[in-house]
C-alpha cells in the first residue's frame, strides 16, 4: 500500500542518504588543504579496486591525506552520529519521552567513568579495545543498577526509570571527578577525551563503531513494530501479543551498547541522540520503523557538519562535545518550552 | 479439549510485597457468555483481570485457559485469543486512530510482513462497527478520552478474539457510547459464541449486559452466578454496604437496582 506518508518517508530517505554522501565528500574536501570532488572520487575508488591507474595528475600527498587523515575522522564523526541518535529513538520509544537520550538513563557516564578508569590506569591490556570494553562494561553496569532501581513487582516504570538514571548518572559523574583529582598529572587526557573529540580517529575505530550502529539498526527494526506497540503501556502491549519485558531489555541493551561503543570511541557527545529524533519524528510520525533510519542519517550528518567546523572552518578546533551543547543546548530549551505550554505532542 | 472450562481458576492469591491483594480465590468461567466482575474500588478487580490475561502471575494456585496454564502460552498465541481493553492508554507519541487499531492485528502478522488484506478489512470493519471510521486519519493524542476509549475497544475488534476482556471500558463514556459499545459486546456473545468478561462500576448496566457475575470484596469473591440469582439487595448490602431495591423494570425489560439517594 503506497500511502501519502509512505511517499514521503522514501523521498526523505533518499533525500538524507544523497545529503550523507555529499557531505562526506564534501567535508573531506574542506582544510588545510582543499581537495576537488573529482579528485577525492577518484582517490577513493582507486583505493577500493587497488589500483594506482586513476591516480594520475594528483600530487602524492593527497591519497594520504584523504585516506589515512580525513576520511577515518569524517566516517567516525558520521556513524558516532547515527549511533547516538539511534540509541535517542530506542531510550525515547522505551521511556515514552521524548526528552529521553543516554544521558537520562546515566548509560553516558557510566560508560565515561568505565572509559575514565581505563585511562587513568593506563590500560593496555585489550590493545584498542580496552577502552571500549570497559565503557561497555560501565555502561551495562549503570543500566542494570539504573534497571534494579525502577522494578517494583517484577515491572519497570518508566517514569521511575529515568529518576533512577538521573541518580545514578550524578554519583558517576561525582565518581568520574573523583577519577580527575587522583589523575593528577595524566588529567587532561581525561579532561579532552571526555570533552568529546575525533583527532584521534583509525580506520579500526570506523569499523568497530560501524559494526555496533549495523547491529543496533538490525536489532532496533526486528522489534520496530513491538517497539511502536510498547508506546501504549506493557498492559496494552503485552495484551496485543509483545513479549514485553523481554524486548524492553533486549532493546535496552542494544541501545547502551550502541552509545558505550560511540562515548568510548570518542567521549562525551550530547544532544545528538536527544534532538534528532525529536526533529525526525516531526517529518515521519512515531513510526521507529521508519524513525530509526531517517534519524541515524540526520544524526550523522548533523555530527559530521558539527566536526567539519571545528576541524575546517574554525580558526582553533573546539572540542565536538562543547560545540553539539552549544549548539544544540538552546534548541532543546526550545523545545522543551513549546512541549510546556502546547501540551500537545507532536 | 473440549471438556475443559475456558478458564479455570484454582485457589489463586496474588499480593504486592507484603500485602495481599488476592487471597484463594477458585471460579470457572465457560464460553459463550457476558460475565461481569463488580466490586468496590481497591477489591482487586484489575488485578484480577492482569492475572487472566498473563501479565501477572498468582503467587500461588493456576490460571488454566482452555486447559492450559495461561502463562505457558506464548504472548503472540495468547494474542490471538484475548483481547484487552483498558481503562486509559499512553499514547506519548501521536499515532493515528487507524494505526492504532491496525496494532489489534500485529498477534497475526508476522515480522517484516505487511498487513494483509484481511488484516485492513478487519481494522475498516472494527472502525464502522465503533462508529469512528471518520476519526481514521485524526491523531490519537488529539482526541477526547471517550473518542481514545472507542479507539481502543475498535482496536480490540479487530483483534478478533474470542474473548474480549474490558477493564471498565465504558467509564469514561457517555451513556449512548456506553450503550453501543456494551451492545457491539452482546451481539459478539450471542451471535459468535464470544466471551466477554467486564469489570462494570454501574450495577444497571451490569445487570441488563451479563449472564453471570462475581461480586469482589477486599480480594476475595463475595458472591458468583447468575445475574438473577445474585443480584439481590442482600448481596448489594454485603458488598457495598448501601441498601438498594432490585426489582424488574417492565420499561429496560431487566433487573434494575434503584437506590435510596438522601433523606
Amino acid at each position: 500500500m503506497v500511502t501519502p506518508s509512505s511517499k514521503k518517508f522514501l523521498f526523505l530517505t533518499i533525500a538524507l542518504a544523497l545529503t550523507t554522501a555529499g557531505a562526506i565528500i564534501l567535508s573531506t574536501g574542506m582544510g588545510y588543504i582543499s581537495i576537488s570532488a573529482g579528485e577525492i572520487l577518484k582517490v577513493i575508488f582507486s583505493s577500493i579496486s587497488n589500483s594506482s591507474s586513476h591516480l594520475n595528475g594528483i600530487d602524492n600527498s593527497i591519497p594520504y591525506v584523504i585516506m589515512d587523515v580525513r576520511l577515518p575522522r569524517i566516517l567516525t564523526a558520521t556513524l558516532v552520529g547515527a549511533g547516538l541518535a539511534m540509541s535517542g529513538v530506542i531510550y525515547q520509544g522505551i521511556l515514552l519521552n521524548p526528552l529521553a537520550d543516554p544521558y537520562t538513563l546515566g548509560i553516558s557516564s557510566g560508560a565515561a567513568f568505565g572509559a575514565s578508569l581505563a585511562l587513568l590506569a593506563n590500560l593496555t591490556l585489550f590493545n584498542q579495545f580496552s577502552i571500549p570494553l570497559f565503557a561497555f562494561v560501565g555502561a551495562i553496569v549503570t543500566l542494570f543498577v539504573v534497571i534494579h532501581l525502577s522494578t517494583f513487582n517484577g515491572q519497570i516504570s518508566a517514569n521511575t526509570l529515568i529518576l533512577s538514571g538521573v541518580i545514578v548518572g550524578a554519583i558517576l559523574s561525582a565518581g568520574i571527578s573523583f577519577l580527575k583529582y587522583l589523575a593528577d598529572e595524566q588529567v587532561a587526557i581525561i579532561i579532552f577525551w571526555l570533552m568529546g573529540s575525533f583527532i584521534s580517529s583509525t580506520w579500526d575505530g570506523v569499523v568497530i563503531i560501524g559494526v555496533a550502529v549495523l547491529i543496533g539498526a538490525i536489532v532496533t527494526l526486528y522489534y520496530g513494530r513491538d517497539l511502536n506497540i510498547m508506546s501504549l503501556g506493557s498492559r496494552s502491549s503485552d495484551a496485543l501479543g509483545v513479549e514485553t519485558a523481554r524486548v524492553r531489555i533486549i532493546l535496552l541493551l542494544t541501545a547502551s551498547f550502541v552509545t558505550a561503543i560511540c562515548v568510548a570511541m570518542t567521549g562525551i557527545i550530547g544532544f545528538i541522540g536527544l534532538i534528532v529524533p525529536h526533529l525526525m519524528r516531526f517529518f515521519v510520525g512515531p513510526d521507529n520503523r521508519k524513525l530509526l533510519p531517517v534519524s541515524a542519517m540526520a544524526g550523522g550528518i548533523l555530527l559530521l557538519f558539527a566536526d567539519t567546523i571545528t576541524r575546517a572552518i574554525l580558526p582553533v578546533e573546539v572540542p565536538i562535545g562543547v560545540l553539539t551543547a552549544l549548539i544544540g543546548g538552546p534548541f532543546f530549551c526550545v523545545i522543551f518550552r513549546k512541549r510546556q505550554r502546547g501540551g500537545r505532542h507532536e | 479439549m473440549n471438556n475443559h472450562p475456558l478458564y479455570d481458576i484454582a485457589d489463586i492469591s496474588f499480593g504486592y510485597d507484603a500485602t495481599p491483594v488476592l487471597q484463594d480465590l477458585s471460579f470457572t468461567l465457560e464460553s459463550g457468555k457476558f460475565y461481569g466482575i463488580v466490586g468496590p474500588n481497591g477489591c482487586g478487580k484489575t488485578t484480577l483481570l492482569d492475572l487472566l490475561i498473563g501479565n501477572r502471575i498468582p503467587l500461588s494456585g493456576s490460571v488454566s485457559f482452555k486447559g492450559k496454564i495461561v502463562s505457558s502460552y506464548h504472548r503472540r498465541t495468547l494474542a490471538q485469543q484475548i483481547s484487552l481493553v483498558p481503562q486509559e492508554f499512553d499514547t506519548g507519541f501521536g499515532y493515528t486512530v487507524e494505526e492504532i487499531v491496525l496494532m489489534g492485528r500485529h498477534p497475526y502478522i508476522s515480522r517484516f510482513a505487511s498487513p494483509s488484506a484481511e488484516d485492513w478489512q478487519r481494522v475498516d470493519q472494527a472502525m464502522k462497527t465503533i462508529g469512528i471510521d471518520d476519526l481514521k486519519n485524526r491523531y490519537t493524542n488529539e482526541l477526547s478520552g471517550g473518542q481514545k476509549q472507542r479507539t481502543v475497544v475498535a482496536r480490540a475488534l479487530a483483534q478478533n478474539t474470542d474473548v474480549l476482556i474490558f477493564d471498565e471500558a465504558t467509564s469514561s463514556l457517555d451513556v449512548k457510547y456506553s450503550l453501543e459499545i456494551f451492545n457491539v459486546a452482546r451481539r459478539l456473545v450471542l451471535d459468535k459464541g464470544r466471551t466477554v468478561i467486564a469489570v462494570i462500576h454501574n450495577l444497571n448496566l451490569a445487570a441488563a449486559y451479563c449472564d453471570k457475575l462475581l461480586f469482589m470484596k477486599d480480594g476475595k469473591i463475595a458472591c458468583y452466578g447468575p445475574t438473577a440469582e445474585v443480584m439481590t439487595p442482600e448481596t448489594i448490602a454485603g458488598v457495598f454496604d448501601i441498601s438498594s431495591k432490585v426489582s424488574h423494570d417492565p420499561y429496560s425489560r431487566t433487573l434494575q437496582v434503584n437506590f435510596r439517594y438522601w433523606d
